[in-house]
């Protein structure tokens, strides 16, 4: 099936498989591996992207039903070199260890603010509910996205 | 002995943030799935559904029809493929008993899990479609789950073994023979204890993933491999597929945490690598989620049986621990030493006589291996002798720190000769633990819970502690042979100052998540005078960096970072002797400070080492004998094991009539020595803790009489999420180790450790009013609710 999809600002056309997840999509078509995949329940969060600027499992949706879409990655934060404000939150609080949930976790977090600016720690938990980490523990990542949310 | 004394400018203790964030938080950096690799097989491993059964037939016929499918292979057909079985490393006595275990099962599956066929086809998507095209007759056999079921050898799992034992290892330690018997009937008190190790998932979030990419000619291979091992792999790798060990290579690229499951030599790995040869082609793998949970090893399974005898006063007299050990279908890389590696830790930080009674017998059964996982051993000892020690402390009716105190070791005994013949390196229990008290507020939570857990009170406060030791840094080679280790504990490191003064730091540590490179470029970039960011530290290819043993058991800084120190000693020394020709001086005239040579007393006679570096590289003008370049090699071996300490406590709050727990405060007062970068330490302490608090509190891989795994995704198995932990406070002591000269002690695994029996004990703590002594982990809400309501009944007969 034909698709149209905006991805990181540049619009992609092609010719998917319908049974093609949206994940697979950005991962094996555009080459976009930022965008990790930790499971197979849509329970770890790992392959949060924003569709339409919401934050979303790209492993719950196929590439079809995002036509016409516009999709941000990880790799679509960075301007001219420069990290996200969120990005840089979570280096500065150490709030990624090995990395994997950090695209993931990155962009749920940005998600959370966009609904919730000023959001108080036990909203930041619960916001980030979808998200799993094996490394952190989360403090750092729950005090990153407090630093972020302050700093905006 | 600090390194940072008298250092104003000292670059290691500083909270610098990591090199390794930027390209992690921008999609850069490549996991192994990640890797570009043009004209790739993928591999679908078919897997058992049965936990024990036999292999009548496998029909292959409809999958080879699959379009895209290459080649399906069954066990049989890749027998002659392994020069070797799958390698156990640790064999713990001598008459242990280790089944032939191969990538694909033969003639039986011994797990749900068992690898039974393996297909290679173009995609991904061909190779998993073809998965349910394979058609195996089983025929079922009797699974054995239960570990004391294993025992009885009703139904033997390994017939040729003629047994479910796979060994007994016994560590017992009298002053006189007969003392602890007779500990035990002198004893004021006794306390016998049972306690289960519940199996669990160790569920590292990057699931595992292999490439191996033979080169055209020559028979080379290179394995690309979310490891941890790199240099174990290769080696084992070599040896189970007869491959001369010099044209394997293996790199371990970006890998997403480990905790102990990538510790581990795979079938999986096995496959890729044989089949890439066979086909002359790259193949590679990825897991799936579900394959992770029956596929990757589990960590824990024990059950501990403990048992205490105390003087009036309640010191502790003797120690008895029996332990069986569920190894599960195969011995993996070191399953049989995950026991053993607690043994030594049954009486914790407490300073007992000689008389120390532990022995550890390990079955065999129908589940998925077990091996090493976050702490290995150590969690389990210390939760067995601190839940013991709460016991003993009910029995006494006394406070359980006034009975820790009664029984730590105390500063002034350090270095401590404990009765194991170990020696702890250093240590200040009591510290610790009244900063843990100071910061919990104990008297003022104390005086909290007298009000509010009054009779009829739903919602119960209770405190919780433990003191921990930990026995790490794998470590010292001549014990770990004494122990029937395969390998050594030593560790390599090059340190190569090139001519423009930048510096090259090659490691045999293989970080995944724990900031080696920041923390070794702070280490090189301290000793040599040098800026961190000019000190590049490379790792994970057996490529680049030939030697090492790899990142386990909070191995790297005290081995792998020491080494480095070393190797930086090395070459300074080396620059000495070229700064003395060059200066005309003689080299013992000389000092090292800030990156530059001077002559004492003659500041203004003085080199920096960026001039050496390059005067070492021209080599127009060097001392006669002196080899051009500045590099310097070290393997080190370090003389001791380090022996991290801390107390931890919490405070939860648990509401009798849901069974619901929740954590209000959580302290963690951790002691490992000197930091190198206290922001990383932090960070290995939080997410230590969250995976303990995890085992008390949520997580255990559930199996049925079966053997099926009913929590095999993450739907179903609880790893916690950010709503389900609180914040952890965090806080240290500074006991330098003396066994190093950077006095550092590992940190990786220290948070696990304590973690567990200081959530377990503050349960039983806000309990306790009802009655209640016991509680299984994880302490769910209806495990909780359960065990209340079996108190209470019980009270009312």
């Amino acid at each position: 099936m034909k698709v149209s999809i905006t991805v990181n600002g540049k619009e992609h056309h092609g010719d998917v498989e319908p049974r093609t997840l949206l994940v697979h999509y950005i991962r094996e078509t555009l080459g976009l591996t930022g965008t990790n995949v930790g499971c197979d329940t849509s329970s770890c969060g790992a392959c949060t992207i924003h569709l339409n600027g919401e934050a979303v499992k790209s492993c719950t949706l196929l590439a079809v039903q995002a036509d016409g879409d516009s999709v941000t990655t990880i790799e679509g934060l960075a301007k001219d070199g420069v990290m996200h404000p969120m990005q840089t939150a979570f280096m500065e609080n150490h709030g990624l260890q090995c990395g994997y949930c950090t695209p993931g976790m990155v962009m749920a977090a940005i998600g959370l603010l966009n609904e919730n600016p000023k959001p108080s720690e036990e909203q930041v938990r619960l916001g980030l509910e979808g998200n799993l980490c094996r490394c952190t523990g989360y403090h750092n990542i729950v005090k990153s996205v407090l630093a972020a949310a302050s700093a905006k | 002995m600090t390194i940072t004394e008298n250092k104003p400018n000292s670059i290691i203790g500083t909270r610098l943030l990591r090199r390794e964030d930027p390209p992690l938080l921008t999609g850069e950096a490549k996991f192994t799935n990640d890797l570009n690799i043009p004209g790739a097989l993928h591999l679908s491993v078919l897997r058992s559904p049965y936990a024990h059964a036999n292999i009548k037939s496998i029909d292959v016929s409809a999958a080879l029809k699959i379009a895209g499918v290459v080649a399906v292979y069954t066990g049989k057909d890749l027998q002659s493929a392994w020069a070797a079985p799958m390698p156990c490393a640790w064999p713990v006595t001598t008459d242990m008993k280790n089944p032939p275990h191969y990538p694909l099962a033969i003639d039986k599956v011994n797990y749900v899990g068992d690898g039974v066929a393996a297909i290679l086809a173009i995609n991904e998507t061909a190779s998993r479609d073809a998965l349910d095209a394979i058609d195996v007759q089983y025929e079922p056999l009797k699974a054995v789950v239960d570990l004391e079921d294993a025992l009885s050898d009703k139904n033997i799992i390994h017939k040729d073994l003629g047994t479910n034992k796979s060994y007994t290892w016994p560590l017992l330690v009298e002053e006189t023979p007969g003392c602890v018997e007779e500990a035990f009937k002198k004893a004021k008190y006794k306390i016998k204890e049972r306690y289960v190790q519940q199996r669990l998932i160790p569920m590292a979030m990057e699931p595992r993933a292999i490439a191996a990419v033979p080169q055209p000619f020559g028979g080379d291979i290179t394995l690309y491999s979310s490891t941890q091992i790199p240099h174990i792999l290769k080696v084992m790798s070599a040896l189970t597929l007869g491959i001369p060990e010099q044209q394997v290579r293996v790199v371990a690229p970006s890998v997403g945490g480990g905790f102990g499951s990538k510790l581990d030599v795979y079938a999986e790995e096995l496959l890729c690598m044989a089949l890439a040869r066979k086909h002359n082609t790259p193949v590679r793998w990825v897991e799936e989620r579900t394959e992770n949970t029956q596929a990757t090893i589990q960590g824990r399974g024990q059950i501990q049986h403990v048992e205490l005898a105390a003087d009036e006063n309640g010191k502790i007299t003797a120690v008895r621990v029996r332990i069986i050990g569920d190894m599960g279908a195969y011995l993996q890389l070191v399953t049989p030493g995950v026991p053993i590696l607690g043994a030594f830790l049954y009486a914790g930080v407490y300073d007992i006589p000689k008389a120390y009674d532990f022995s550890c017998t390990s079955v065999f059964t129908n589940l998925t291996p077990t091996d090493a996982y976050r702490g290995a051993g150590r969690p389990e000892a210390t939760y067995a002798i601190e839940m013991a020690v709460e016991a003993l402390a009910r029995e006494m009716k006394i406070d359980s720190f006034e009975l820790r105190k009664r029984n730590y070791i105390k500063k002034e005994q350090f270095p401590y000769m404990a009765f194991s013949g170990l020696t702890y390196d250093s240590g200040d229990h009591l510290l610790a633990a009244e900063k843990a008290a100071k910061m919990t507020d104990l008297a003022g939570v104390r005086a909290q819970q007298k009000k509010q857990n009054v009779p009829g009170a739903t919602k119960l406060l209770g405190v919780g502690m433990s003191s921990y030791f930990e026995m790490c840094g794998l470590a010292p080679s001549r014990v770990l042979a004494s122990l029937n280790y395969s390998a050594g504990g030593w560790e390599a490191a090059t340190v190569r100052v090139l001519p423009t003064n930048k510096v090259q730091v090659i490691t045999g540590t293989s970080p995944h998540g724990q900031g080696h490179e920041t923390s070794w470029a702070m280490i090189a970039a301290e000793k040599l005078g040098v800026a961190p960011e000019d000190v590049d530290v490379l790792h994970s290819d057996t490529a680049i960096s030939a030697l090492g043993l790899d990142t386990y058991g909070s191995r790297s800084l005290p081995v792998g970072g020491v080494a480095i120190a070393l190797a930086c000693d090395k070459v300074i020394e080396k620059a000495k002797l070229i700064a003395a020709h060059q200066l005309e001086c003689a080299a013992e005239d000389l000092q090292f400070v800030n990156g530059t040579f001077s002559v004492k007393g003659s500041p203004d006679r003085a080199l920096p080492l960026a001039a050496i570096a390059f005067g070492a590289f021209t080599a127009h003008n060097l001392p006669d004998g002196c080899e051009p370049n500045l590099e310097a090699q070290v393997s080190y071996d370090p003389p001791n094991f380090s022996w991290p300490f801390g107390t931890h406590m919490c405070v939860v709050e648990v509401d009798t009539e849901t069974g619901a727990v929740k954590i209000l405060k959580y302290i963690a007062v951790d002691d490992c020595g000197n930091q190198i970068n206290p922001l990383i330490v932090e960070g290995q302490v939080h997410g230590g803790v969250v995976q303990g608090i995890a085992q008390a509190l949520f997580e255990e891989a559930v199996y049925d009489s079966d053997g099926n795994l009913k929590s095999s995704n993450l739907a179903e198995y609880l790893v916690p999420a950010a709503c389900d932990v609180p914040s952890i406070t965090t806080a240290h002591t500074i006991t330098p180790s003396p066994t190093n000269q950077l006095g550092v002690k590992g940190i990786g695994e220290a948070g696990t450790i304590g973690a567990a029996p200081t959530v377990m004990t503050a349960i039983i703590d806000a309990l306790s009013s009802l009655g209640v002594t016991t509680m299984a982990m994880p302490a769910s809400p209806q495990t909780v609710w359960k065990t209340i309501n079996e108190a209470t009944r019980g009270g009312k007969k």
